[in-house]
C-alpha cells in the first residue's frame, strides 16, 4: 500500500510539472539536441555506413536484373532482405530517416548563424582585450621617437585596412588601441555551402518527380515516335505527364562499328576492342515536319526539345525468313539479338505462331566464328568477318495466346519439345549468310538473308541537372572559402615605449605568427624600432 | 578508321623502368628505416650522424620520384593518351603524384618524419601494380573517350595524395597518444615511444593532418561533382548510385564527418584521427575491393 500511495504522489507532483517542462521544453530539448554539431557528425556517419549496403547487394534502381538473379539464387534470404528494403536501400525508409533528420539537424543549425552572422556584419569588431600578452600570437615593439609613436594608430588603421581587415580605433592617448577583424568570408562560405547542400536536395527532389527515361531498340532503317508506345521500356518521375513529350520521330538510318585493328599483330590483347560506336539518325519534329540529321556517340548525346538522346548499347540484328513446306513465307523479320560476350556472341529468340502446330527457334550467332577444343561454336572477333547463325527448334506450346505478353528475348521451354538440336538427335541447325537450310519435321526451310545492326537508344529528360550543378558548384565554392579563408583578430596598442601587436585565430590559420610579426615591421619605422620580443621568429622556425 | 596507336614496345619499356624505380624506392626506404632507428638510438654520437642519412634518403627518393616520372609518361606515350585508364595506370600515376606533392611539401621540415611511410607505400602500391594490376597497354573504350578522364581523374589521383599524407600524420598521432604505447614496458614499444618522440609534438601533427585533409576534401568535393557532370553525358544520368558513385559518396560523408570532428569538444584529437584513418581506408577499399569484386559501371581495372 505505501509503495502506491508513493507512486500517486510523485506521479501527482509530475502531472504539476510536466505540462511546463512538457511539449515545449521537451520540444526545445529535442531540437537542441537534433541541431548540435555532435548530432550532425553522427548522422553523417550514421549516413555513410548506411550507404554500404547498397554496393553490397544488386539494387532495383541501378541494377535490376541483378535483384531478379539474387532472388534465384537465394530464393530464402532474398525476400527477408526484401523486407528491410535491402534492394532499395537509397529510397528505404532507414537511409531516408537519416538524410531528412540530417537536413533537418543542418536547417536548425544554418538559419540561427545566418542571422547571427547577418548581425555580426553589421557591428563593429570587439574591443580590444586588456591583456593582449594572452594571445596565441603576440609581439612587442619599442618604438624610440615621439613622431613615430604618434602616427601609429593611424598607421595601424590605414595598413590593416589594406589588407582586407573591418578596424575600430579604441582611444587617442597612452593606452589608444586599433582592433581588426577579417575572414568574415569564411563563415559566409561555410553557411552557402550548407544552404546550397538544400538546394541540392530539393532540386534533385523536384527535377526527379519532373524526369523521365526511356529505352528503345532500333534496328537500322527503324524509327520510333516519343510518345508512351515508342518505347519498349520507360520509367516517369513522380510529377510526370505524358504531356511532357515533345512529339518527335528518331529514324536509325545506320549504325557504324570501329574495332582497334593492330597492323604488326604485336598486340593481340586489344585486337577487337571497340574505339568507336556510331548511330546515324533522322529526328523529325511533329510540330514542323522539319527532317534533321544527327550523330549519336557514347559521350555525345543528342539534345531533342525537352529530351536527349543517349547511345547505351549495340549489337547485331540478323534478317531471318521462314518458309513452310510449300513454301509460302510464314516468319519473316530482322530482330535485334542480345550480345552476350565482348566478341559479339548474340541471343535470340523466334517464335513462329502463323502455323498448325506452333514452334520457336532458339538462337545464337557469331558474328566470327569458331570452334573451341570441346567443338562448340564461339566468336572470335566482334565484327562481322565469318557470320554464322545456330538453332535449336522446340514445337509446342509459345504461351503467347494467353494474352499475357511476352519477353522477346526469352522462350519459355517449359512445355516444349526440342525437336532439333541438344538431345533431340536431330543436330541443330547451322546457317552461313545467304543460307537456306532445311526445318526438321517437314516444317519447311530457314534463310539467313541478310545482317543489319541495332542500337539501343535511352531517351532522358531532367530538368532538376541544371540546378543540382548550379548548388553543387554553389556548395564547392562555399566549402573552398569556408576552409582556406583564415578569420582572425588583430590587435594594435600603444604602449608606455612602444606598442604590441596580438592576433587570434578563429578556426584553423596556418599564418597566424607571421601576420603578427609583419604587421609589427611594418608599423615599426626602420631604424626607429627595436624588436623586443622575437618569440614569434622562434616558432616560426620550428614549423 | 584508327588514328590511335599503340606502342607495345614502349609500354613494356615503361615497365621496366617502373620496376627499375621500385628498387631505388627500396633503397630510398631502408635508409629511412635505418635513419629512424638511428635517430631513435640511445648513444648520442649515432644521433648526430643520422642528419646525413636522412639527406641520402631524400636524395634517394627524389631520384626514385625522376626515374618513376619518366615510367609513367613513356606509359602514356605508349598508349597515346593520359596514363590512367585502367588500375595499373592510376596506382603508377597516382602513387607518383604522392611523392611529388610530398616532396614539394617537404619545405615543411615537419612532415620529413613520414618520409618512410611515404617511400614504403608507393613501394607496396608499385609492387602491387605491377604483379597484381599489370595490363598490356589498351586502346580507350568508347565511354572513356572523354575530357572528363582528364579533369576527373587527375583530381580523383590528387585528391587520395593529399589524403594519403593525412593518413599517414594521423597515424602518427595515433601512434604518439596511444596509452598502450606511452606505458607499456616492452623493449620494442620502447624504441617506437623513442622514433615517436623525434615527430612533432601531438597538436602540430594534428593540425598538419588537417590541413592536408582540407585540400583532399575540396578536391574530393570537385571529382564527385565532376564525375555526375560526365554520368549525366556518358550513362545518361548523373546520379545512379552505380557502386563507385556510392563509395565516392561514402567517402565524401566520412571525410565530412571528419570535418565536423574538428568543430566538436570529444571529438577532436583521437577520435578526427582514426576518422582519418577510416576516410583513407575507404578510399582504398573503393579502389581495390570495389573496383575488382562489386559489380558496376566503373569496371576499367582491364583485368578478366
Amino acid at each position: 500500500m505505501p509503495t502506491s500511495q508513493q507512486s500517486k504522489e510523485v506521479s501527482a507532483k509530475d502531472e504539476v510539472i510536466s505540462p511546463e517542462i512538457g511539449i515545449k521544453g521537451w520540444f526545445r530539448w529535442i531540437w537542441r539536441q537534433l541541431t548540435s554539431m555532435r548530432t550532425a557528425l553522427i548522422l553523417l556517419l550514421l549516413l555513410a555506413a548506411a550507404a554500404v549496403p547498397g554496393s553490397v547487394f544488386p539494387q532495383r534502381s541501378a541494377d535490376p536484373n541483378g535483384v531478379t538473379a539474387y532472388f534465384d539464387a537465394n530464393p530464402v534470404l532474398a525476400p527477408i532482405l526484401d523486407k528491410i528494403q535491402l534492394f532499395d536501400v537509397y529510397t528505404s525508409a532507414w537511409f531516408s530517416a537519416i538524410y531528412i533528420l540530417l537536413f533537418a539537424s543542418l536547417i536548425g543549425c544554418v538559419l540561427p548563424r545566418t542571422a547571427a552572422h547577418a548581425r555580426a556584419l553589421r557591428l563593429p569588431p570587439v574591443a580590444t582585450p586588456k591583456n593582449l600578452k594572452r594571445m596565441p600570437a603576440y609581439k612587442a615593439v619599442a618604438l624610440n621617437t615621439k613622431k613615430a609613436q604618434d602616427a601609429l594608430l593611424a598607421n595601424a588603421q590605414q595598413v590593416l585596412k589594406k589588407q582586407g581587415y573591418r578596424v575600430a580605433r579604441e582611444g587617442e592617448g597612452a593606452e589608444g588601441s586599433v582592433s581588426a577583424e577579417r575572414g568574415y568570408l569564411r563563415e559566409t562560405g561555410n553557411l552557402v555551402f550548407h544552404l546550397s547542400l538544400i538546394g541540392v536536395l530539393i532540386a534533385v527532389g523536384i527535377g526527379g518527380g519532373l524526369s523521365y527515361s526511356g529505352q528503345r531498340v532500333l534496328v537500322e532503317g527503324e524509327s520510333f515516335v516519343n510518345n508512351l508506345a515508342g518505347y519498349d521500356s520507360f520509367s516517369p518521375g513522380t510529377f510526370f505527364k505524358e504531356s511532357q513529350l515533345v512529339p518527335f520521330s528518331v529514324r536509325l538510318n545506320k549504325f557504324e562499328v570501329d574495332f582497334y585493328r593492330d597492323k604488326t599483330l604485336k598486340n593481340t590483347s586489344n585486337a577487337g576492342t571497340p574505339t568507336d560506336f556510331r548511330a546515324y539518325v533522322t529526328t523529325t519534329l511533329g510540330s514542323t515536319g522539319k527532317s534533321t540529321k544527327g550523330l549519336v556517340r557514347v559521350n555525345e548525346p543528342l539534345a531533342m526539345p525537352n529530351a536527349n538522346i543517349y547511345l547505351t548499347g549495340n549489337g547485331y540484328a540478323p534478317s531471318i525468313t521462314i518458309r513452310d513446306a510449300k513454301g509460302q513465307i510464314v516468319y519473316s523479320g530482322t530482330n535485334a539479338f542480345l550480345p552476350q560476350d565482348k566478341n559479339y556472341t548474340s541471343l535470340g529468340v523466334i517464335k513462329v505462331t502463323d502455323v498448325p502446330k506452333q514452334y520457336g527457334i532458339i538462337s545464337f550467332f557469331y558474328p566470327t566464328v569458331g570452334t573451341l577444343p570441346s567443338g562448340a561454336l564461339t566468336s572470335l572477333y566482334p565484327d562481322a568477318a565469318l557470320p554464322l547463325l545456330s538453332m535449336n527448334v522446340y514445337e509446342g506450346d509459345l504461351g503467347i495466346n494467353g494474352g499475357q505478353p511476352k519477353n522477346v528475348f526469352a522462350l519459355d521451354i517449359k512445355n516444349m519439345k526440342q525437336i532439333a538440336g541438344g538431345k533431340s538427335g536431330v543436330k541443330g541447325l547451322r546457317l552461313q549468310l545467304g543460307e537456306t537450310v532445311k526445318l526438321p519435321k517437314n516444317l519447311g526451310t530457314v534463310t539467313f538473308d541478310g545482317l543489319k545492326r541495332f542500337a539501343s537508344l535511352d531517351v532522358d529528360y531532367n530538368p532538376g541537372g541544371v540546378w543540382v550543378l548550379v548548388f553543387a558548384l554553389l556548395a564547392l565554392a562555399g566549402v573552398t572559402t569556408s576552409l582556406l579563408v583564415p578569420r582572425r583578430r588583430v590587435w594594435v596598442r600603444k604602449t608606455e615605449s612602444g606598442f604590441e601587436v596580438a592576433a587570434l585565430a578563429r578556426g584553423d590559420d596556418p599564418i597566424l605568427e607571421k601576420v603578427v610579426s609583419e604587421l609589427a615591421a611594418e608599423l615599426a619605422p626602420k631604424k626607429a624600432a627595436k624588436v623586443s620580443k622575437p618569440k614569434s621568429i622562434e616558432k616560426e622556425a620550428d614549423e | 578508321m584508327n588514328s590511335i596507336s599503340l606502342n607495345a614496345d614502349l609500354a613494356a619499356v615503361s615497365r621496366l623502368v617502373i620496376e627499375g624505380a621500385m628498387l631505388v624506392y627500396t633503397f630510398a626506404f631502408l635508409t629511412f628505416a635505418y635513419h629512424l632507428s638511428q635517430l631513435a638510438s640511445v648513444k648520442k654520437s649515432v644521433r648526430s650522424g643520422a642528419t646525413k642519412l636522412e639527406r641520402v634518403g631524400i636524395i634517394l627518393l627524389a631520384i626514385a620520384a625522376a626515374i618513376h616520372g619518366v615510367g609513367v609518361v613513356m606509359r602514356g606515350i605508349a598508349a597515346s593518351r593520359v596514363p590512367w585508364a585502367n588500375m595499373y595506370e592510376f596506382s603508377i600515376t597516382g602513387s607518383f603524384v604522392v611523392v611529388t606533392i610530398f616532396l614539394f611539401a617537404l619545405t615543411i621540415k615537419d612532415i620529413r618524419l613520414i618520409a618512410t611511410f611515404v617511400a614504403g607505400f608507393n613501394l607496396l602500391i608499385l609492387g602491387t601494380a605491377d604483379t597484381i594490376f599489370y595490363v598490356d597497354v589498351k586502346s580507350l573504350m568508347p565511354a572513356l573517350q572523354s575530357y572528363w578522364l582528364v579533369i576527373h581523374v587527375m583530381v580523383a589521383v590528387l585528391a587520395t595524395a593529399f589524403f594519403n599524407i593525412a593518413a599517414a600524420l594521423s597515424i602518427a598521432y595515433i601512434f604518439k597518444t596511444a596509452k598502450w604505447v606511452k606505458a607499456s614496458k616492452l623493449k620494442l614499444v620502447d624504441l617506437m615511444r623513442r622514433i615517436l618522440a623525434l615527430f612533432p609534438a601531438e597538436d602540430k601533427l594534428e593540425r598538419l593532418s588537417y590541413r592536408f585533409n582540407i585540400i583532399g576534401f575540396i578536391l574530393w568535393t570537385f571529382t564527385l561533382i565532376a564525375g555526375a557532370i560526365w554520368a549525366e553525358r556518358a550513362w545518361h544520368r548523373y546520379w545512379g548510385w552505380d557502386t563507385k558513385e556510392v563509395w565516392t559518396f561514402i567517402i565524401w560523408t566520412i571525410y565530412a564527418g571528419y570535418l565536423h570532428a574538428n568543430a566538436t569538444r570529444g571529438w577532436n584529437g583521437k577520435r578526427s584521427a582514426w576518422l582519418a584513418v577510416v576516410g583513407f581506408v575507404a578510399i582504398l577499399f573503393n579502389f581495390t575491393v570495389v573496383n575488382l569484386f562489386f559489380k558496376g559501371l566503373h569496371v576499367y581495372s582491364g583485368l578478366k
